[in-house]
């Protein structure tokens, strides 16, 4: 008997490539999961992806996928989403990937406000390159290129994309996983560019570093330190230290990229200024 | 645009209106000279015509768009000069491996890094050839004129479609920013070609099917066409799914290489001028093909048996015209390009020990003047006769 | 035939235009073949600026002018840079508006001031069409009507009229200096 959520994915390519206690997978199923409750269609859906562990999820997954060169998973999907308006896009990445090589590309697809759905696996971690530090690593962790901690700060991705102008940022954890999979499909109904920072432990090469040992001791941490965003909005900043919001945390209406080009059209076809 | 009549048009427009001519749809870019007229007139052409112009935050996101674009079913290109060629070559690389039909021009300028940006060069000729890394054959057709800028472009969309490839256009400045009189051809003389669409339904289709034959290229479905197939950079098996089984992955690789090797014969030939009864060749491509002419021209009113070889495409390299004038037993084959010797190489290795092989040389942005090209014609006839 | 043209002045003086002009009077409304290059990059943006037209019968192979047989340059700087290396028994068209001294040359020297008939005529910014115009009208290379189609063609939208009279200014001060 199929499982409601297997014609969403590519059986025969499973058992997927992650480690045993990674949260990728939890990610995955929130995602499609969130695509069958949002009624979008699937034949209508791409999933485009970097380089790195989470990228290797839509090769698991029954759309169109398209797993691209590192950083620069948002760039192939603008250009889709520009070249066929018609689909969804959504892009799966990871925090090095998003963050560091492919930071540029993803301010500016928040500034441009172009369709797609961001999916930030965010573990903190470069985990397919084996545990060294990403621009999402806490000061004082340690990877195995920050052997005495971690020096540098690191970003908060959901302030990073709404600096950038991002109109839909959403974070939740794969500790809050219904929570997790209602956000993303808030995220896929925005008719814009939206934001969703997922976090996914990494036991592998985050948690056995950093004292917490277990797949269950990482989301433990995740729900100690999650915060939903109402309550956050009334804390003070010694209540928020070492504390995370989650939740839609921003939401506001702002008229997609594709539609503003489709009404550009429209005036060059009437002869106008071109 | 006005059809059969004569204009003035600049290289870098003809290229445009080539493009347009042969369907495109999707441009992405980032300013850089000697190409930034590529990138202005898209902005102002496309939307025209219902296609979409977009200026990337870097040109490694316009590769990466144009990739995409292709992808979801749109004819795309992007346009550079050297040091933005230099940052495309991955995604380049990407486009060769995953199979995506488009077209990158480069208006080659003086490097290495910033070098001159507003004077000529041909200096990225090996850069097109093995910019990117791994085992990879390319596409990269030279046009000299403006009207090959235009004829070029179109045919470097119909090879990118047929073949599943990235097509190089590798212009130079000289023709880029060159204005000159053109009759573009009619849409009716234009042959332009369509990438196949697959015919089987979906889960029998293979994006990557290999048929036995090189010379036979799986169709591409289109993102949205209901195929839900997938893509990837990594070595993948007919499916398009990445494999670790080393035989199915030489394959792969070997096949990629093999269907635009196997092509040679397709692509666009040689233009050759008094090559018939020629004791020195010249071998020239791109703008200094156009001084390379002119030295011709100026051997043969002297007299001088000098034969033209212009190579249209540069890579794959095509020997055919080289193994005809070897034949010939010539007193030496000239190589003028401005840089320190790069289309020299392949030269020299169909030539062997048969004849000199020599070089005129220039660097600094400074076109090769047709009167160097001839006084190494004169050389080369008086050293071979004492000989 | 093969008429080399250079036309140097500064940048922002339009004298690129201008060798655009002459070239597509020449290509689209002649049978004769056309080529134009110039120098290219900052110094559009200021400086000096140097534009070459060569239209001929033949096919144009070599698109660079090694020694013009018509100058025209509208700068002290641009004629003394480019003055030297005109062709013998060659044409120079000079603008002395601006240029005050013309280095000795085998060649027929034609003063006119150009910029300052532009501004009289409403604005110098069209010292370049007045310029084209006196061009045509000494070496007769296209014809006028086919010249001032290209101006038109060309010009913003808007300054046609002021354009228009610029090129027949120069068109007039060339049977002046002629007669």
């Amino acid at each position: 008997m199929a499982l409601p959520l297997e014609k969403y994915l590519r059986v025969g390519k499973l058992p997927h490539i992650w480690c045993p206690g990674c949260g990728h997978g939890i990610v995955t199923q929130a995602i499609i999961r969130a695509i069958d409750e949002s009624g979008i269609d699937a034949e209508k859906t791409v999933v485009v992806s970097g380089i790195g562990c989470s990228s290797r999820a839509p090769g698991y997954m029954n759309f169109d996928t398209l797993h691209t060169t590192h950083g620069r998973a948002i760039p192939f999907a603008t250009g889709i989403k520009m070249a066929n308006p018609e689909l969804d896009v959504v892009v799966i990445t990871g925090d090095g990937d998003a963050a560091a090589i492919g930071g540029n590309h993803l301010i500016h697809a928040a500034r441009r406000n172009i369709g797609l759905t961001v999916i930030c696996f965010n573990n903190n971690i470069y985990g397919m390159t084996s545990g060294q530090y990403s621009p999402l690593t806490p000061t004082g962790s340690y990877a195995s290129t920050a052997p005495y901690g971690m020096i540098e700060r690191p970003f908060d991705l959901c302030e990073l994309v709404k600096g950038a102008g991002g109109s839909f940022v959403a974070r939740s954890t794969a500790y809050h996983t219904r929570h997790l999979t209602n956000v993303i499909k808030d995220a896929l109904k925005y008719d814009g560019f939206s934001f969703v920072d997922a976090l996914s432990q990494c036991p592998t090469y985050f948690g056995r570093r950093n004292k917490l040992r277990t797949p269950l001791d990482m989301l433990n941490w995740m729900k100690d330190h999650a915060v939903p965003g109402a309550s956050w909005d009334k804390m003070t900043p010694e209540e928020k230290e070492g504390k995370f919001p989650i939740g839609v945390l921003v939401n506001k209406p702002s008229k997609e990229l594709t539609k503003v080009y489709d009404e550009l059209l429209a005036k060059t076809a009437e002869g106008g200024r071109g | 645009m006005k059809e059969g009549k004569p204009r003035l048009l600049l290289g870098n427009e003809a290229c445009v209106e080539g493009a347009i001519a042969a369907g495109l749809k999707f441009f992405a870019g980032y300013p850089i000279t000697p190409s930034t007229e590529i990138a202005e007139l898209c902005a102002s052409y496309l939307p025209r015509v219902g296609g979409k112009f977009m200026q990337m935050e870097d040109e490694i996101a316009s590769m990466a768009a144009i990739c995409g674009a292709s992808l979801a079913g749109r004819k795309s290109m992007t346009a550079t000069s050297g040091p933005g060629f230099s940052l495309k070559q991955e995604n380049i690389g990407f486009a060769v491996e995953a199979e995506i039909p488009c077209v990158v021009v480069d208006v080659q300028r003086v490097g290495p890094s910033t070098g001159m940006p507003t004077s000529a060069a041909q200096g990225d000729v090996m850069q097109a050839r093995w910019g990117t890394h791994g085992d990879h054959e390319i596409v990269a057709l030279a046009p000299s004129s403006v009207l090959e800028a235009y004829t070029l472009t179109v045919a470097a969309f119909n090879i990118a479609e047929e073949l599943r490839t990235p097509v190089i256009l590798l212009m130079d400045e000289m023709v880029g920013h060159l204005r000159e009189k053109v009759v573009l051809p009619s849409k009716s003389e234009l042959l332009v070609k369509d990438r196949a669409k697959p015919d089987l339904p979906p889960g029998q289709y293979k994006p990557y099917a290999d048929y036995g034959d090189p010379a036979k290229v799986a169709p591409l479905a289109a993102f949205g066409d209901g195929y839900k197939y997938h893509v990837t950079g990594l070595t993948h098996g007919e499916d398009g799914f990445p494999t670790n089984n080393p035989e199915l992955g030489a394959r792969q690789i070997k096949r990629i290489n093999d269907k635009i090797t196997s092509r040679k014969k397709d692509l666009p030939q040689a233009e050759e001028l008094f090559t018939d009864d020629a004791e020195v060749f010249v071998f020239s491509y791109g703008g200094t093909a156009r001084s390379a002419k002119k030295a011709v021209r100026d051997a043969r009113a002297k007299g001088l048996k000098a034969g033209l070889i212009r190579p249209v495409t540069i890579w794959p390299f095509i020997e055919e015209p080289l193994l005809k004038a070897k034949a010939k037993k010539p007193k030496a084959v000239i190589v003028p390009e401005m840089n320190l010797g790069q289309i020299i190489l392949p030269v020299k290795r169909v030539m062997g020990d048969a004849c000199p092989v020599v070089g005129v040389n220039k660097l600094g942005g400074r076109y090769i003047e047709p009167d160097e090209i001839l006084d190494a014609i004169k050389e080369a006839i008086q050293s071979g006769s004492a000989s | 035939m093969r008429k080399e043209f250079r036309l140097a002045g500064a940048g922002g003086q339009g004298l690129i235009t201008a060798a655009i002009i002459l070239a597509a009077a020449a290509a689209e409304h002649t049978e004769y073949n056309a080529v134009q290059s110039q120098s290219y990059g900052p110094e559009s943006r200021g400086g000096s600026s140097k534009a070459d037209v060569i239209i001929s019968t033949d096919e144009i192979d070599y698109p660079e002018i090694k020694s013009p047989e018509i100058l025209l340059v509208m700068t002290q700087e641009a004629c003394d840079k480019f003055v030297p290396g005109v062709r013998p028994g060659g044409m120079v068209i000079v603008d002395d508006t601006y240029v005050k001294d013309v280095p000795p040359i085998d060649a027929k020297v034609i003063k006119y001031s150009i910029s300052a008939k532009a501004k009289e005529l409403g604005r110098e910014i069209v010292a370049n069409i007045v310029a084209l115009g006196l061009l045509v009208g000494l070496t007769g290379i296209v014809p006028e009507e086919a010249a001032l189609q290209s101006v038109l063609a060309r010009v913003p939208k808007g300054t046609e009229e002021l354009n228009k009279t610029a090129f027949l200014a120069g068109i007039q001060a060339a049977k002046e200096v002629n007669s």
